[in-house]
C-alpha cells in the first residue's frame, strides 16, 4: 500500500529525514518510535503533504506517486492524519466540518454526497461506538475541547472518513487511561484486512492496547531497527541508547 | 459592452449592462438639474424648495477628508444626476408595462419580479438607476395598512408622513454627501408600518446601477409606528465599468414606542478589477432614531463590493430602554478599501447597544473599523458592548480599528474588545488533510469567523451571503 524509498526531507535547509525506507501492506499496523527530534512528526507531515518541506526520494501510495498530489488529493485517496495538535476553527460546527469533509472525499471518489439526515445517521452510529456524547458534535470544532476530547474527535473523524492508511501522530500523548482506551478501541474496531495504520508514539503504553505487527526505531531521520511487538517492551526497559 | 461582458465576468457575475433607452438630466450639478429632477417626478413645491435649500447649503459645505481611503477628486459637474429607462418614465402601472429588458435584468440578478416567480414571502421594490421600476406584493401589504412604495410615490400620496419624517434623522445640512443626496435624490423606498402591526413578510429593495457616468442617489425612509415590527433588506449590484461611479444614499429609520426595525444590507456593488480600476464609491449615510421608549433598531450589513465603502449605520437611542445593534461583515480584496463602522449615541436611560464587527482583508486591500460610542450625561444605567475582529489574509493587506469612546455618565458602562488574526496556515492544512480544497477551506474558516453576523440575516439571504463571502475571497490564498 505504502512504499517509501530513500526519503529525504529538509526544512529551512536543515535535514530531518535522511534516506528513510518503509513498506506498509494492507492489514498491517506499524509503530514508529524514537527520541524527540528524530523526525517522527516530519514523516507524518511529509506523507500527508504539508507545505514547507523540501523532499527527495520516492513515496508511492497504491502505486501512485504521492509527491505529485496536493494535501487534499492525498486525503481523498485515503490518507488520514490524526493530528498531534488538532486545530481549533471558531464558528464552525463540528458536524458541519465533518459533513463538508466527508462530502469532499465522496465527491472526489465519484460517490453521491450525503444529505444531512443520512450523514447524521452515520455520525450517531460512529460516535456511540466510541462512547462520544452527541452534544459534543454541535460544538465549534475543537474550540474549548479538552486534550482528550480533541484526540477522540480525531479518531471519530477517522471512523467516519474511512481512510485506507491512518497515521496517528502521538495521539496517545496527554491522554488519561480512559481516553487512551477509547482511542485504542476506536483503532481496533476500525482495523481490517484492507486498511493499515502508522502509529507514531513515544511510549509503549498505547501498544499495550493496539498490537503492532512491526515496530520501527527512528533516529536521525532513518529507521535504525525494526522488530515485532517485543521490541517495544525492550525499548521501554532500556531506552533508545542501544539503538542510536 | 453587452453580452461579452457576461462571459468575461467570472468573478463578478453581475457585471453586465442592460441596453435600454434612457432619459437623462443635463450633466452637472446646478439648480436646473434639481428642478429637472423635481419636475420629472411631478413633485409638489415644498419638495422642490427642500431640495433647493439643501443645494444652497451644499455650496458652503466641503467634502470631508478625514477618512482613510483617499480617492481622486470627483468632478460633480461631470456627472448625470438623473437617468431612467425611457419606458419607466411613463410610470408603468403593472408588470406588463415594464420594459421586458428590465424584467430580464432582474431575472438575471435572481430577483424575479413577475407574479408567478416572486420570491416567497418577500416583497421587493426594484430600483433601476434613478427610478423604482416595480414593487411586488403591494396589495397584500395595503390590507394591513402597511405602505411600501417608492419614495417618489410617497411624496405624492403620503405627503404628511414624508414631511414629518424626511430629514428628521439626517438633517438637511448634516454633511457634504448627505446634503448632496437631499438636493438630488432620485428614488428609493418608503415604508410605513401602522401601530401594533407586525409586517408579515420581509420587505426588500434591490438597487441596480446600469447607466454610465451616472451617480445613484437613493433615499430610503422607514417609519415603524408604536408597537410595530418590520424587517427590511437591501441588495445592490452594478455593471463592470472602468470608471468609478458614485453611490451616495441616505437611509433614515424611525422607531416609535415599542417598535422594532431590522435593517439588513447585502452590498455587492462592482468592486473594480484586480488592478483597482473602476468600481463604485459607496458613500452612504444611514441613521436610525430609536425615538420611542423600548424601541429597537438593528443594522446588519454584509459589505463585499465597491471600490471604496465609507459608511457608518448609526443609532440614536433617544427613548428610555431603547436598543441599538450593529452587526457587520466587511470584506475587502484586491485594491478595495473600506472605512466603516457605526455610531451609537445613548441619550435615554437604560439604553443598550451592541456592536459586532468582522473585517476581512485580502490582496492589497485596506479595511478599517471606525466607530463612536457616546453615552450622554442623562443616559443613566446604559450599556455598550463592542467586539471588533479583523482577519488578515496574505501579507499585503491592512486592518485597522479606531474606536471613539465617550462616557459622560458614571452609572453607565462601555466594553470594547478587539482582535486581529491572520488566517492560519495550520487551519488550512488541517482542512486540506480532511479533503477540502483551498477554496472550500477558506470559505469554511471565513464563514466561521463571520458566523455571529451571518446568523442575524433573514434565513433566505443567509445562504446567499455565505456564498458571496466565499466568492469575494476566491483566489486570495495560495
Amino acid at each position: 500500500m505504502l512504499n517509501i524509498k530513500n526519503l529525504e526531507a529538509k526544512v529551512d535547509n536543515k535535514s530531518i529525514l535522511n534516506g528513510l525506507n518503509l513498506d506498509i501492506k494492507p492489514g498491517e499496523v506499524h509503530a514508529i518510535m524514537g527520541p524527540n527530534g528524530s523526525g517522527k512528526s516530519t514523516l507524518a507531515n511529509v506523507l500527508s503533504g504539508k507545505n514547507g518541506y523540501e523532499t527527495r526520494g520516492e513515496i508511492k501510495f497504491n502505486g501512485e506517486n504521492l509527491s505529485e498530489l496536493s494535501t487534499e488529493e492525498r486525503a481523498q485517496k485515503g490518507i488520514f492524519l490524526a493530528f498531534q495538535y488538532p486545530l481549533e476553527i471558531p464558528g464552525v460546527n463540528t458536524n458541519v466540518f465533518l459533513r463538508t469533509s466527508l462530502n469532499s472525499i465522496r465527491k472526489a471518489r465519484n460517490e453521491k454526497e450525503l444529505d444531512t439526515l443520512s450523514f447524521l445517521k452515520i455520525v450517531k452510529e460512529k460516535s456511540s461506538e466510541l462512547g462520544i456524547d452527541e452534544k459534543f458534535l454541535s460544538r465549534q470544532l475543537n474550540v474549548g475541547f479538552s486534550g482528550g476530547e480533541k484526540k477522540k474527535n480525531e479518531i471519530l473523524q477517522m471512523k467516519i472518513l474511512q481512510p485506507k492508511l491512518s497515521i496517528l501522530d502521538e495521539t496517545d500523548s496527554g491522554l488519561d487511561i480512559d481516553a487512551l482506551r477509547i482511542v485504542a478501541d476506536g483503532v481496533n474496531s476500525y482495523k481490517n484486512k484492507e486498511n493499515a495504520f502508522l502509529i507514531i508514539t513515544h511510549y509503549q503504553r498505547l501498544l499495550d492496547y493496539i498490537k503492532p505487527d512491526f515496530i520501527h526505531v527512528l533516529s536521525k531521520g532513518k529507521i535504525v531497527k525494526t522488530g515485532n511487538a517485543e521490541l517495544g517492551v525492550e525499548l521501554e526497559k532500556t531506552g533508545y541508547a542501544n539503538f542510536i | 459592452m453587452k453580452t461579452e461582458d457576461l462571459k468575461n465576468s467570472q468573478e463578478y457575475k453581475y457585471g453586465f449592462t442592460t441596453d435600454v433607452e434612457n432619459i437623462r438630466s443635463p450633466k452637472g450639478l446646478n439648480e436646473e438639474t434639481i428642478k429637472f429632477i423635481s419636475n420629472i417626478k411631478k413633485e409638489p413645491k415644498w419638495m422642490l424648495d427642500w431640495r433647493l435649500k439643501a443645494y444652497n447649503r451644499l455650496k458652503v459645505l466641503k467634502e470631508p477628508d478625514w477618512q482613510k481611503p483617499k480617492y481622486p477628486k470627483i468632478n460633480y459637474q461631470d456627472l448625470y444626476y438623473y437617468s431612467a429607462p425611457k419606458s419607466a418614465s411613463e410610470n408603468p402601472k403593472s408588470l406588463d408595462e415594464i420594459d421586458p429588458k428590465i424584467l430580464e435584468t432582474y431575472k438575471k440578478l435572481g430577483i424575479p419580479l413577475d407574479e408567478q416567480k416572486r420570491l416567497n414571502g418577500i416583497a421587493v421594490d426594484a430600483v433601476f438607476d434613478s427610478v423604482s421600476v416595480a414593487t411586488t406584493f403591494k396589495d397584500e401589504l395595503t390590507k394591513k395598512g402597511i405602505i411600501f412604495c417608492s419614495i417618489s410615490e410617497a411624496i405624492q400620496k403620503h405627503p404628511d408622513l414624508v414631511k414629518k419624517y424626511l430629514g428628521s434623522v439626517i438633517p438637511l445640512s448634516d454633511h457634504y454627501f448627505a446634503t448632496l443626496n437631499s438636493a438630488v435624490f432620485t428614488d428609493g423606498s418608503f415604508v410605513y408600518i401602522p401601530p401594533n402591526t407586525r409586517c408579515p413578510m420581509e420587505l426588500s429593495t434591490y438597487f441596480r446601477i446600469n447607466a454610465s457616468e451616472t451617480g445613484q442617489f437613493e433615499r430610503t425612509l422607514i417609519i415603524a409606528d408604536k408597537g410595530s415590527y418590520v424587517s427590511y433588506l437591501e441588495g445592490c449590484t452594478a455593471p463592470m465599468r472602468d470608471e468609478n461611479q458614485l453611490h451616495a444614499a441616505n437611509v433614515e429609520l424611525v422607531a416609535l414606542d415599542d417598535a422594532e426595525i431590522k435593517y439588513s444590507t447585502v452590498q455587492n456593488w462592482y468592486p473594480g478589477d484586480e488592478n483597482g480600476v473602476g468600481g463604485i464609491y459607496n458613500f452612504v449615510t444611514k441613521r436610525g432614531a430609536c425615538r420611542g421608549k423600548n424601541s429597537k433598531i438593528s443594522w446588519t450589513q454584509v459589505e463585499t463590493g465597491s471600490a471604496i465603502t465609507w459608511k457608518y449605520p448609526s443609532c440614536i437611542l433617544q427613548g428610555d430602554n431603547s436598543v441599538g445593534e450593529f452587526y457587520s461583515i466587511a470584506i475587502t480584496n484586491n485594491h478595495q478599501k473600506a472605512d466603516t463602522g457605526t455610531k451609537m449615541i445613548h441619550l435615554g436611560k437604560n439604553t443598550k447597544s451592541k456592536i459586532i464587527s468582522k473585517g476581512i482583508s485580502a490582496g492589497k486591500a485596506d479595511n478599517m473599523y471606525r466607530g463612536l460610542v457616546e453615552i450622554k450625561n442623562k443616559a443613566s444605567n446604559s450599556r455598550n458592548y463592542t467586539q471588533c475582529d479583523s482577519l488578515l489574509m496574505g501579507n499585503k493587506c491592512g486592518a485597522h480599528t479606531i474606536p471613539y469612546i465617550k462616557n459622560n455618565n458614571s452609572t453607565s458602562t462601555i466594553e470594547h474588545e478587539a482582535t486581529t488574526t491572520k488566517i492560519n496556515e495550520d487551519q488550512l492544512y488541517y482542512c486540506n488533510q480532511r479533503g477540502l480544497d483551498q477554496e472550500e477551506a477558506v470559505s469554511l474558516i471565513v464563514n466561521g469567523f463571520c458566523k455571529e453576523v451571518l446568523q442575524q440575516l433573514p434565513m433566505e439571504f443567509a445562504v446567499e451571503a455565505q456564498k458571496l463571502v466565499a466568492i469575494s475571497l476566491e483566489g486570495s490564498v495560495g
